[in-house]
């Protein structure tokens, strides 16, 4: 077993028309003796910006800590949002000057642009960058995820179809993975606010 | 960073001061070791992404062909359809990578920027391609093949084409045509059977596209789309990003009939409790929302 696989978990973000989502599980385990069944992946870092963080729980917490404290430190120095863009590439820098002692963690980053566009992307534990247009997975059931995501995912879906598009991804991929699930919660990101639902799931 | 900001606010641990940063390694050897004893395996090591890799340039008349296929792979999922593998050093010199992703991408942008640097203290015009070859050797000899990147760099400057294969130990060759990455070999085949000194620009061209799809349909890490680059001795570039799609699936995709199953309506997912948090500021502040004056001087 993989370090990134040691409390499991699985990641989704998906672009809509004009509106972004990101899911996560809600599991914490230790192997395969469950721990807890609220824990937060998905950390919002501003207004129109989500990052959802698999692998190593403790690294989990630790890189939500870091971030927040540069993002802090970037909205008083600029007195402007950081946009999903410039986020990428800080997470990527500071997971890369890590390379040789790396956090045990996938990051996925969904977002909107100055633009109003959706911004997905994901980077390995060691910071290489892959962009997306339609969606971005992580954690310990990817190979389905993917799978689930390639079939329901359409381009251009309002804010509710999005909605149940990727919760449905997301349970259906959690039920057949040991190592998530207990429930999840999705976000979804407009130009208006984001929508925050805790979904209902199997608790085996 | 703002010329009001204080150099000593913010300066603490989590600033970065350059270089790789080694802290959690004792931490992490102590994990593995761990992990090791409780789960009786032996690879617990994550593993990065790779762009198990075909990427080839070769030498023409009149400058530099480079090619690249655009798969990167996660152990054997493929983690990026399209990704780009053709990285900017300089407005007249690229480099294909292969090996680690975050060490080609971050090797190139870290040897780019202080070619950049170079220029600007040197006040000379153009980078010479055998600069940016000696710095990429340096600092990958520096960490023994640790940093794994393989690169095929290539570039047009006052002393003509040149095209240089770099290894991740750091010895490096200077030669007419090479290929790298796991699909070097169905690559060089290609290569060898149709390369001559002194191709017309098409025609290099063409050999560069047909080696990448050697790769892209022989190599199992190597798949999707064909980029290249063509570097001309008068300092022009030309950029081919995804000029061969060969495996497109939307067509096919849209060919086909969607099943109604797979819409999701409203109310199909069970929800416990939903929140909503409205924004509070606009989107970010861009140029046209503020007033330029010039500076004085």
């Amino acid at each position: 077993m993989s370090i990134l696989e040691y409390n499991g978990a699985a990641i989704i973000g998906m672009s809509g028309k004009n509106c972004v989502a990101i899911a996560s599980d809600n599991r914490l385990g230790i192997s395969y003796q469950t721990v807890a069944m609220d824990f937060q992946k998905i950390f919002q870092m501003n207004d129109s910006l989500m990052v959802g963080l698999a692998g190593l729980a403790s690294d989990v917490q630790t890189l939500d800590q870091l971030l927040r404290f540069r993002m802090n430190l970037y909205e008083l120095r600029e007195e402007r949002q950081m946009t999903p863009k410039v986020f990428t590439n800080l997470l990527s820098t500071m997971l890369y000057e890590k390379r040789f002692g790396p956090y045990f963690c996938e990051p996925v980053i969904a977002g909107l642009d100055e633009a109003g566009k959706p911004f997905l992307s994901t980077m390995d534990l060691i910071g290489a960058q892959a962009a997306a247009k339609d969606f971005v997975v992580a954690g310990t059931c990817d190979g389905n995820l993917y799978g689930m995501c390639e079939t329901l995912y359409k381009p251009d879906m309002e804010e509710e179809e999005l909605f149940e598009t990727i919760a449905q991804a997301l349970l259906a991929s959690v039920d057949r993975d040991a190592l998530s699930g207990w429930g999840g919660v999705v976000h979804v990101i407009t130009e208006k606010g984001i929508v925050s639902r805790e979904l209902k799931g199997r608790q085996d | 960073m703002s010329e009001f900001t204080n150099p000593d606010i913010g300066l603490d641990s989590t600033t970065p001061t350059g270089g790789f940063n080694f802290e959690n390694v004792h931490r992490n050897s102590l994990i593995e070791s761990q992990l090791q004893k409780a789960t009786s395996k032996n690879n617990i090591t994550p593993l990065a992404t790779k762009t198990g890799t075909t990427i080839v340039g070769l030498v023409y008349k009149n400058g530099i062909v480079l090619g690249a296929d655009t798969r990167s792979t996660n152990d054997t999922t493929v983690a990026d359809k399209n990704c780009e593998k053709i990285h900017y050093i300089a407005p007249n010199i690229y480099c294909c990578g292969a090996g680690t992703a975050a060490d080609t991408e971050k090797t190139t942008e870290l040897i780019s920027s202080q070619m950049e640097l170079l220029r600007m203290n040197t006040g000379d015009g153009q980078s010479r391609v055998v600069t940016a070859c000696t710095m990429l050797k340096r600092m990958l000899f520096r960490y023994q093949g640790y940093v794994s990147a393989a690169l095929v760099l290539g570039g047009c400057d006052v002393n003509g084409p040149h095209l240089y294969q770099i290894y991740p130990h750091g010895s490096t060759g200077k030669l007419p045509f090479t290929t790298m990455g796991s699909g070097s070999l169905a690559a060089m085949a290609v290569f060898e059977e149709g390369f001559k000194d002194d191709l017309e620009e098409e025609e290099a061209v063409e050999l560069v596209k047909r080696a990448i799809l050697a790769g892209i349909f022989n190599d199992l890490g190597s798949g999707s789309n064909c980029d290249t680059t063509v570097i001309r001795l008068d300092g022009t570039v030309v950029h081919g990003r995804n000029c061969i799609m060969p495996n497109e699936v939307k067509p096919l995709r849209d060919s086909v009939k969607r099943s109604d199953v797979l819409n999701m309506r409203k109310g199909t997912t069970a929800v416990l409790k939903s929140t909503f948090k409205p924004r509070k500021s606009g989107f970010g502040v861009t140029l046209a929302d503020v007033t330029v004056t010039p500076m004085e001087t």
